[in-house]
């Protein structure tokens, strides 16, 4: 037992604050390119649906300029976007490794995705609701806040913990490349100094930090819900 | 010059083979103050034609003229300043689900940019009248389709509306609650100036409340004047087999009503 604790401490010491900042990075990354993926991603969903031949301003064009664009950068695997960005996250960043380097081609990655998320959520919305609000002379921004927005508040909560759980997923990838964050130390201590344990222990904390997030989602989603009794 | 003047209507919808023509040069007048009825089975055109009074269904040809207003040339911020005063309540009620029942009443005063204290002591004023008052923090998923009903009419009450147009609004309740809604309609009316517009294909919706009645077939106007000209003298095939359906309607709820008698009688001789 005493063994233990003492191998536990020599452990803590040499790779403790290593695997902190490891969780610390990650957290960062994800949290931050989730962020700045909702900022292009939000709107980019609302107008895909305003604009679809059934939304309430279609328009052929945008919608089809829109859907191409999110049709591409969704196919490209992540680990290859990662490298064909490297220029821009170098003028973006100044480097193109390291985790705020990694948290660019993140937002480029999540971006589409969430803007999938929030076109699905949104086309939930009961269509005549949006009729009623439309007969109540409603605006159309309105329409988009109150009525939208509103309504498809829990869905969207929901495709929330479904980006999060992927752009952490993404961000490990990251690592081979020298991204920061958990990944990273998986890779430059599991995989090149084979060192197995700190392998398993990042996956564990990885796994940990998927469930903790899943879990608040759902908390959230279900406190927002009032659609069932 | 009456208050809703309908003229050469025609309403046709793009389908997959071809364009279907909804409405089909329809003519009405519909006086201030009336409870209208516009009665026709399904596929009649008449949910057609009451979208249109509010262009949630924009016309094909013709006009429609509010209180002298040609709507269709209102655009953009007249046309929603219009659409304010002219409610509408549905058939599935169409209420914000993730809002309460108060805030859905206080939804359209939003709209209006009515301040948030005055808004509050409007809606619950409009619950009182609906008797729903003490329904106020519920959400719609907790109600009744009744109840849900009714806080629609009190949402629509909230824009002070010139005109109410109900598409269909009793026909997803059951006879009493249908009722009890149709009450409350005709006891808005007869405290108010609303003109109100019901679309229904259930005789027993016009001939509780309605003063004047319009007969649509096909997306063309059969006949039309007050209730009891039409329904004691039919003149179009299409009302004379409206009159049917109701008369074999009500034989057979007498029928039903007949049978839990004497399924009540059974118990007690039991």
């Amino acid at each position: 037992m005493h063994d233990l604790l003492i191998a536990l401490q020599a452990f803590y010491e040499e790779y403790g604050v290593l695997l902190l900042e490891g969780i610390r990075d990650t957290l960062y990354m994800t949290l931050l390119s989730t962020f700045f993926g909702y900022i292009i991603g939000l709107p980019m969903g609302i107008v895909l649906t305003l604009t679809d031949k059934e939304g309430i301003s279609p328009n052929r064009i945008i919608y089809t300029i829109l859907d191409v664009i999110i049709n591409i950068t969704r196919s490209i695997p992540f680990l290859i976007l990662l490298i064909l960005l490297v220029p821009v996250t170098k003028a973006l960043v100044g480097k193109s490794y390291g985790s705020t380097a990694t948290i660019v081609p993140l937002t480029v990655a999540a971006a589409p995705l969430i803007a999938r998320m929030v076109e699905s959520s949104l086309k939930e919305v009961n269509k005549g609701v949006i009729e009623a609000a439309t007969s109540m002379g409603a605006s159309k921004f309105r329409i988009i806040i109150n009525v939208l927005l509103g309504e498809a508040k829990t869905s969207l909560v929901v495709g929330t913990t479904i980006v999060l759980g992927t752009v952490l997923g993404y961000s490990a990838m990251a690592g081979v490349v020298g991204g920061g964050g958990l990944g990273d130390i998986a890779i430059r201590y599991g995989y090149y100094r084979f060192e197995t344990g700190i392998t398993l222990i990042t996956v564990i904390f990885i796994v940990a930090i998927v469930q903790i997030l899943q879990g608040l989602g759902m908390l959230v989603a279900k406190k927002s819900d009032h659609r069932r009794t | 010059m009456s208050y809703i003047e309908v003229k050469n209507l025609n309403k046709n919808f793009i389908a997959k083979n071809g364009s279907v023509e909804a409405i089909k040069d329809l003519n009405l007048s519909i006086e201030k103050r009336d409870i209208f009825g516009v009665i026709g089975l399904s596929g009649a055109g008449k949910s057609t034609f009451v979208r249109c009074l509010n262009l949630l269904e924009k016309p094909t040809s013709g006009e429609i003229l509010i209180d002298g207003v040609d709507i269709q040339s209102l655009k953009g911020k007249d046309l929603r300043f219009k659409r304010q005063k002219i409610g509408m309540i549905f058939q599935n009620f169409n209420l914000l689900e993730q809002r309460s029942v108060l805030a859905n009443v206080c939804f359209p005063m939003e709209i209006q940019h009515v301040p948030a204290s005055e808004r509050k002591e409007k809606a619950l004023e409009l619950l009182r009248r609906v008797g729903l008052e003490d329904k106020a923090k519920a959400y719609p998923s907790q109600l009744s389709g009744g109840q849900k009903q009714r806080v629609a009419i009190a949402r629509v009450l909230a824009s002070d509306p010139d005109i109410i147009l109900c598409d269909e609004a009793t026909s997803a309740l059951d006879p009493q609650t249908t009722q009890t809604i149709l009450a409350l309609l005709k006891d808005i009316h007869d405290t108010s100036d609303i003109t109100v517009v019901i679309i229904t294909h259930e005789m027993k919706v016009i001939s509780q409340i309605c003063s004047k009645v319009a007969v649509l077939d096909k997306g063309v106007l059969k006949e039309t004047g007050s209730v009891d000209e039409v329904f004691n003298n039919p003149t179009s095939a299409a009302t004379k087999r409206l009159l049917l359906i109701k008369n074999t309607e009500e034989q057979s709820e007498e029928i039903e009503e007949n049978a839990e008698k004497a399924g009540e009688e059974e118990e007690i001789n039991a």
